[in-house]
């Protein structure tokens, strides 16, 4: 019996030692990195990194995109999800359809919009031929802030609604019929149905999405850059110009625990916020 | 009426993921006087290679096309190595830590790349990964990993434990009855998942640009020429970043919620 006892360890041995080398070692250098500059332990690298210009705007930016987009992209795959309970035919292609963006980055996503968006683009185009407006015109530059951010979000929006979709859809498909079916025996109207039934039984797949939507939110950077360059810092594009352009590795970390923290605490807050007791999964 | 406002709403969801697909596509397809017209057309006045064949032949494309594919083949190798012998046990063993284990791996999620990818430059160099496929492969299989153990994990628990012991009775070993009765139910599910490990890899961005400087992957290479190379390199990268995503997802489509569903809850 010795024997079956040593199995599992030694199955997850090489996970546990990879993830140790790659993820545990760098996740306490980078640390390490942030909390170290002029040869000794200090905040210098945060303090060098909230006295640059782009700080206060990247903050803004990054929390501006993460609170908007992340209900709209909820509300929006919660609907779709709805949808498609009453689709019959051709469900299984619509869903294939909606899940499409799942598999595009967010880089490309950006470049997608970009060729939409940008002055001589399909937007601008059609706008033309329509008749309301008259020449190019620009959405993506510093002069036009809002224009720019509502860009992202609806970048954000197309490129990664499907994943909280296929999060609730997969939900979803766990809640028994019978609940429904029961409600509508006691005369529930479909809102008070969507409202006290299916919302409650879906919380804990809400609660995933909305935890892998939002550190993805913070985490977004590629897409900002293809679409407006450095006109709309976040936080992890500084992050990625300081290593990158600067060369200073300090700042960057500094910035990346940032990220980090951010991270952690909005996933604390919805593992408390949206707490289902643990024989409700 | 309440059917056709019903099928119209479908409808407007499906145009808004395809309308945006089927525009770059035509930025990258619809020939090269496409791009430098106003206003632009809506259909494509002639189907071209050129613009696409001129991207592939810019210095460095090809190659980043390359590196790409090999760092994630190899982030695909590595998680499903790794990943599915630890999902095994997840789903079959219990032992002390294996709780801990499950929730280790379900934190990572909370870590972003930055944080990882940073330090890893002077390791890297040091260890001669720096500046290869090799390099960033693995640390977008710290990435992936979770993932495949936890989806693994969840494929290996539909199957009845009932059929591997079954297998026992009738001699065969551990190993072998893995092999024969497990591994065929499963397969499927791991095929998918190793498409999903390629996808993650295909699409970093981060941890890619931050760890080469001339065997750069493809985002990389299009990041770092953003700001200076003309409108058509650019629809012409995203849309060839984005064939093999559009391909993958029809490939797993009948796993995605297998996948996402009872691996991320």
């Amino acid at each position: 019996m010795r024997g079956i006892r040593v199995i599992p360890y030694l199955l997850i041995a090489p996970a546990v030692l990879f993830l140790l080398v790659l993820f545990v070692v760098p996740l306490v250098q980078t640390m390490a990195l942030a909390f170290q500059s002029d040869g000794g332990w200090n905040f210098g690298n945060f303090s060098r990194m909230a006295n640059d210009i782009n700080f206060n705007d990247a903050v803004t930016d990054t929390f501006e995109i993460v609170v908007i987009a992340v209900p709209l992209q909820l509300a929006l795959a919660l609907g779709m999800a709805m949808m498609l309970r009453h689709v019959q035919r051709g469900r299984d292609i619509v869903l294939w359809i909606w899940s499409i963006p799942l598999g595009i980055s967010d880089l490309a996503a950006g470049l997608v919009w970009l060729a939409i968006l940008n002055d001589r683009g399909f937007l601008n185009s059609l706008l033309f031929r329509v008749g309301l407006i008259s020449s190019p015109q620009s959405y993506l530059t510093y002069e036009t802030p809002i224009a720019l951010l509502a860009a992202i979000v609806i970048a954000e929006l197309w490129r990664a609604t499907a994943i909280v979709l296929v999060i609730i859809v997969a939900g979803v498909q766990l809640v028994p019929k019978e609940y429904a079916e029961a409600a509508d025996v006691f005369g529930a109207t479909p809102w008070q149905r969507f409202i006290r039934i299916t919302l409650p039984l879906l919380k804990p797949s809400i609660q995933t999405a909305l935890i892998l939507r939002t550190v993805l939110a913070f985490e977004m950077f590629a897409m900002v850059l293809s679409l407006g360059g450095r006109n709309f810092p976040v936080l992890v594009s500084e992050a990625f110009n300081w290593e990158y352009a600067q060369q200073d590795y300090g700042v960057a970390a500094a910035y990346a625990v940032v990220v980090m923290l951010v991270s952690l605490a909005a996933t604390l807050v919805y593992l408390g916020a949206l707490r289902s007791p643990p024989d409700a999964r | 009426m309440r059917k056709t406002l019903f099928l119209s709403g479908i409808g407007v969801l499906c145009a808004w993921t395809l309308v945006p697909l089927y525009l770059i596509a035509l930025g990258a397809v619809g020939g090269s006087a496409l791009v430098d017209s106003w206003p632009k057309p809506f259909w494509p006045t002639s189907l071209s290679m050129r613009t696409l064949i001129d991207f592939m032949h810019i210095d460095g494309v090809w190659s980043a096309t390359l590196s790409s594919v090999e760092a994630a083949v190899l982030c695909m190798a590595f998680s499903i190595l790794l990943g599915v012998p630890a999902g095994y046990a997840l789903a079959r063993f219990r032992f002390h830590g294996g709780t801990a284990f499950r929730l280790m791996i379900l934190l990572t999620r909370a870590f972003p790349v930055a944080i990882l990818a940073l330090p890893l430059t002077v390791g890297f160099i040091r260890l001669g990964l720096y500046d290869t496929a090799l390099g960033v492969s693995l640390i977008h299989t710290a990435l992936a990993l979770p993932f495949a153990v936890l989806v693994s994990a969840s494929l290996f628990q539909a199957v009845p434990r009932e059929f591997e012991e079954a297998a026992w009775v009738f001699g065969c070993s551990r190993l072998r009855a893995f092999r024969h009765v497990v591994l065929p139910l499963v397969l499927p599910g791991i095929a998918a998942t190793s498409i999903f490990a390629f996808v993650i890899s295909w699409n970093e961005v981060f941890a890619a640009s931050v760890l080469t400087v001339r065997h750069k992957t493809l985002t990389a290479y299009l990041l770092s020429v953003l700001s200076e190379s003309p409108l058509q390199v650019q629809f012409a990268g995203g849309f060839v970043l984005i064939i093999p995503s559009v391909l993958f997802i029809f490939l797993v489509r009948k796993h995605l919620f297998a996948m996402w569903g009872i691996a991320n809850r």
